[in-house]
């Protein structure tokens, strides 16, 4: 809303006298007094009266609402007598941290009294997702492949484990999953970024060199876009980063509010020969994605069209764009086009904290796209999400080490922000993930943690197991907070023949969400709910199923859900424990497959090939070190299911803190 | 100049009610109007600025919580290990969340505001509940879970 008290200068409410009768907000009564003395035309006077004649009225306006309130003002704080009335609010948006459930006071009822120890607290830290060694992290930044170095660029906090002061931190690896932590990259050290260097991202030019554009916050709290490059090409943990001197390369065009306007995309080539790029920005509650086009990273210029926009969606964040196979899982350089090629829009919703994708088209003549299927149109309710749990401001890169996309992840915490700063950390990044189209589906993406991960693997342990109905299993491997779960389960023939003729199983699933209240886990179903339980106590008092829930269709088709169910992940009464997941694609033959990665307290699903993850932040009180179990379990009323799968142990990624001494080694091999 | 000055009654008249239009979208609008009433900078702020305002009240009460609960140790010695949890937690709101909140809304990312804001009524509700039903601080504890949500829901409009 526009402020236009430019209109009204401040006298004018506090002193200028008017109307005798007119009481002022401060209580006490203005003398009668003149007009102004001044000669002026008889126009001029005619104005002047109407316009102290409107602010008497605007006064008049403020008084007879302030006369009323003044008494309350002082006793707000004291005590709030009444409890919050019927929301006329319409919270924008999902967000998982719904002030309902948080406040129910335990008043009278025998709660236990819980609190945080130190043991609990160092458990949560995980052995094998990338962090930092303390502090907050949010975004990742700037991934790419170097010289034989995978880089790793990421917002972060020097000073607390809450967000703020952001710089660029650094890491470097050989194969995405051992890191070693280099110094900053970047700080707020101009006045295009003092205000927060903010999401970026690496374009890699045809001569090997390296452009990186970043969204700096200035000293007047502006959005702009700068670019900055290696100082040293031949360094290759590229250490050190020099700012363009003619910084900020971009600023927010008219029609564009100066905080709606960040974190520049990789750039792509168009059929001129010239680099072009996308931002994320609103026009009211319209999300849209700004192109602009460049021969040299320095001066650009902006199309009248939008890549993309969708209503009602709010801010787009940290935009992805990028070419996939139709035919092939291999990754696709981002300036590749063709007949056989896809293109991805993704957009972090600022509302929801989601992040949305869509498949679709990408005209190359005009630099716009539209999706496939405008009905789960990018940011819409519907719209496909890389991951349904915790799992925000998403970024891929494509690695041509591999031949592959990479998707980084920012993984934020589900704990209250005390815990945070007692541990003196807070967020990880997801394993980074190969994505590629589905060629079967053709509609969806699917994602994979990359094959590098199971270097981690340890020993393991095959199982081949029949589930009857209602039972829970406990999987004996030892310690169970560091593991890689690949399964496969089969409904028998017979259950499956008996559930369709069964006229008394009612269609439900229109109108099933894995997040339907109070359902979760607990629920038993015709066919299940069947799955793992992980980080699970001995007598089940905390833990965390990750599962298939099979729903009937109108047409007696089966729906399949997957979903994570933190509910009972913890007696902790500060946490957030939401149920996650969503319908997953099941193919004709083929059976149902998870993966689950188990990393102290986060946990990683993928069902059924990576169509559809979950990543879930968890925080056991007592399912933790040597007392966190695994369990399988399946719901079902009447059908057995046949388990087959595999467990590892998993080695940490031993990521190394930064030494001078670690550099040096590093450089030498 | 006749266009102009009506204009301007138009938007006067829509100035005048700014904190009324704000309060409206959030669960208290009483609490709200007076939260924002009582402070001089509320009849000329805009969206950010009434955010501003409001988590600032959220700093008031942590600190007029804080005080509370160091005075009870000598009145309660026998709540000394729900109090110990209390002062991390308001101590907490005081230097994590209201700071982040500041940065976040001042720079035009109010979703880490809405984190930090919320934060403040995770931490207030835990602190209850370390009392198991037998809370000194109910009142004070129902006061941040309001303010909370309250400014909660203007941060959500900045969105």
């Amino acid at each position: 809303m526009a402020s236009s008290d430019a209109l009204l200068p401040i006298s004018a409410r506090e002193e200028e006298p008017l109307c005798p009768y007119t009481k002022l907000p401060d209580g006490s009564r203005s003398d009668p007094e003149t007009h102004p003395r001044r000669r002026r035309p008889y126009k001029g006077l005619l104005a002047v009266s109407f316009g102290l004649l409107l602010i008497a009225f605007y006064v008049a306006l403020i008084a007879t609402q302030d006369g009323s309130r003044s008494n309350e003002a002082a006793n707000a704080i004291d005590e709030t007598e009444k409890t919050t009335s019927s929301s006329r609010a319409r919270l924008a948006g999902v967000s998982e941290k719904s002030n309902d459930g948080l406040w129910k006071l335990s008043g009278g009822r025998n709660t236990p009294a819980f609190e945080w120890n130190n043991s609990m607290l160092s458990w949560q830290r995980t052995a094998f997702h990338f962090q930092p060694e303390e502090n907050w992290m949010n975004d990742p930044n700037g991934p790419l492949f170097y010289k034989g170095w995978y880089h790793f660029f990421y917002q972060y906090n020097p000073n607390a484990a809450v967000w703020g002061d952001i710089v660029w931190g650094h890491a470097v690896s050989r194969d995405l999953i051992h890191w070693v932590h280099l110094p900053l990259a970047m700080v707020a050290d101009q006045w295009y970024d003092s205000n927060g260097v903010w999401t970026g991202s690496a374009t890699i030019l045809p001569d090997g060199s390296i452009v990186m554009l970043y969204t700096g916050s200035t000293d007047k709290a502006v959005q702009v876009q700068n670019l900055a490059y290696p100082e040293d090409l031949n360094d290759p943990l590229l250490l050190k980063w020099v700012k363009f001197p003619g910084n900020p390369v971009l600023v927010p065009p008219p029609g564009i509010l100066p905080k709606d306007f960040r974190d520049p995309t990789t750039a792509w080539k168009t059929p001129e020969g010239k680099w072009r790029i996308t931002i994320g920005s609103k026009i009211n509650k319209t999300g849209i994605s700004l192109v602009y086009d460049t021969t040299d990273f320095k001066t650009y210029e902006k199309l009248d069209s939008l890549l993309h926009g969708v209503p009602n969606t709010g801010m787009w964040e940290c935009v992805d764009f990028y070419p996939v196979s139709k035919t092939a899982r291999n990754g696709l350089d981002t300036s590749v086009n063709g007949p056989d090629v896809k293109h991805i829009v993704k957009a972090s919703m600022d509302d929801t904290r989601f992040d949305h994708y869509a498949v679709g088209t990408y005209f190359e003549s005009n630099g716009t796209w539209i999706p496939d299927d405008p009905t789960i149109d990018v940011g819409m309710s519907s719209s496909l999400r890389y991951d349904y749990g915790k799992f925000y401001a998403s970024k891929t890169f494509y690695d041509q080490n591999k031949g592959r996309r990479i998707l980084w992840s920012w993984i934020g915490e589900s704990d209250s922000e005390a815990s945070d700063v007692q541990k003196g950390w807070s967020s990880l990044q997801g394993i980074p993930r190969t994505v590629s189209l589905d060629t079967k589906t053709g509609k969806n993406l699917v994602q994979s943690p990359v094959e590098e991960i199971k270097s981690l693997r340890l020993s393991s342990k095959k199982f081949d197991l029949e589930l009857s109905p209602g039972s829970v299993v406990p999987v004996d491997v030892g310690t169970a907070t560091q593991l890689d779960i690949e399964a496969e389960f089969e409904i028998k023939k017979e259950s499956l023949d008996k559930f369709f003729g069964d006229a008394s199983v009612v269609a439900e699933a229109e109108e099933f969400s894995c997040e339907k209240n109070g359902a979760g886990s607990t629920v038993r179903n015709a066919l299940g709910p069947f799955g793992f339980s992980v980080l699970a106590t001995e007598s089940l008092s905390e833990q965390t199923p990750v599962y298939f829930y099979i729903a009937k269709g109108k047409d007696s088709k089966l729906k399949t859900f997957f979903c994570t169910d933190t509910s009972r992940s913890s007696v902790a009464n500060d946490v957030i424990k939401p149920i996650y997941g969503s319908v997953v694609p099941v193919l004709k033959g083929e059976k149902l497959t998870m993966r689950i990665l188990v990393d102290h307290s986060i946990v990683e699903a993928f069902g059924q090939g990576g169509r559809t993850c979950i990543t879930s932040r968890v925080y056991p009180t007592t399912a933790i070190y040597g007392a966190a179990k695994l369990f399988l379990f399946n719901n079902a009323l009447d059908a057995t299911v046949t388990a087959s799968f595999k467990v590892w142990q998993m080695n940490s990624a031993f990521i190394h803190p930064y030494s001078e001494e670690a550099v040096r080694a590093l450089t030498r091999t | 100049m006749k266009l102009i000055v009506m204009v301007m009654t138009m938007m006067m008249i829509s100035e005048g009610s700014m904190i009324d239009q704000t309060c409206k979208q959030t669960p208290d609008f009483k609490l709200c109007v007076s939260l924002l009433n009582s402070d001089p900078r509320g009849s000329s702020a805009d969206t950010s600025g009434l955010a501003l305002i409001l988590i600032d009240k959220i700093k008031v009460l942590a600190t007029k919580t804080l005080t509370e609960i160091n005075g009870l140790y000598k009145k309660r010695p026998e709540l000394k290990q729900a109090l110990d949890q209390c002062s991390r937690r308001y101590k907490t709101i005081l230097n994590a969340d209201v700071p982040e909140a500041i940065e976040a809304i001042s720079k035009g990312v109010p979703k880490f505001g809405e984190d930090g804001v919320m934060d403040a009524g995770v931490e207030a509700s835990a602190c209850e509940e370390g009392f198991q039903g037998k809370s000194p601080l109910t009142s004070l504890t129902k006061s941040m879970q309001n303010i909370s949500s309250v400014t909660r829901a203007v941060v959500r409009m900045l969105l």
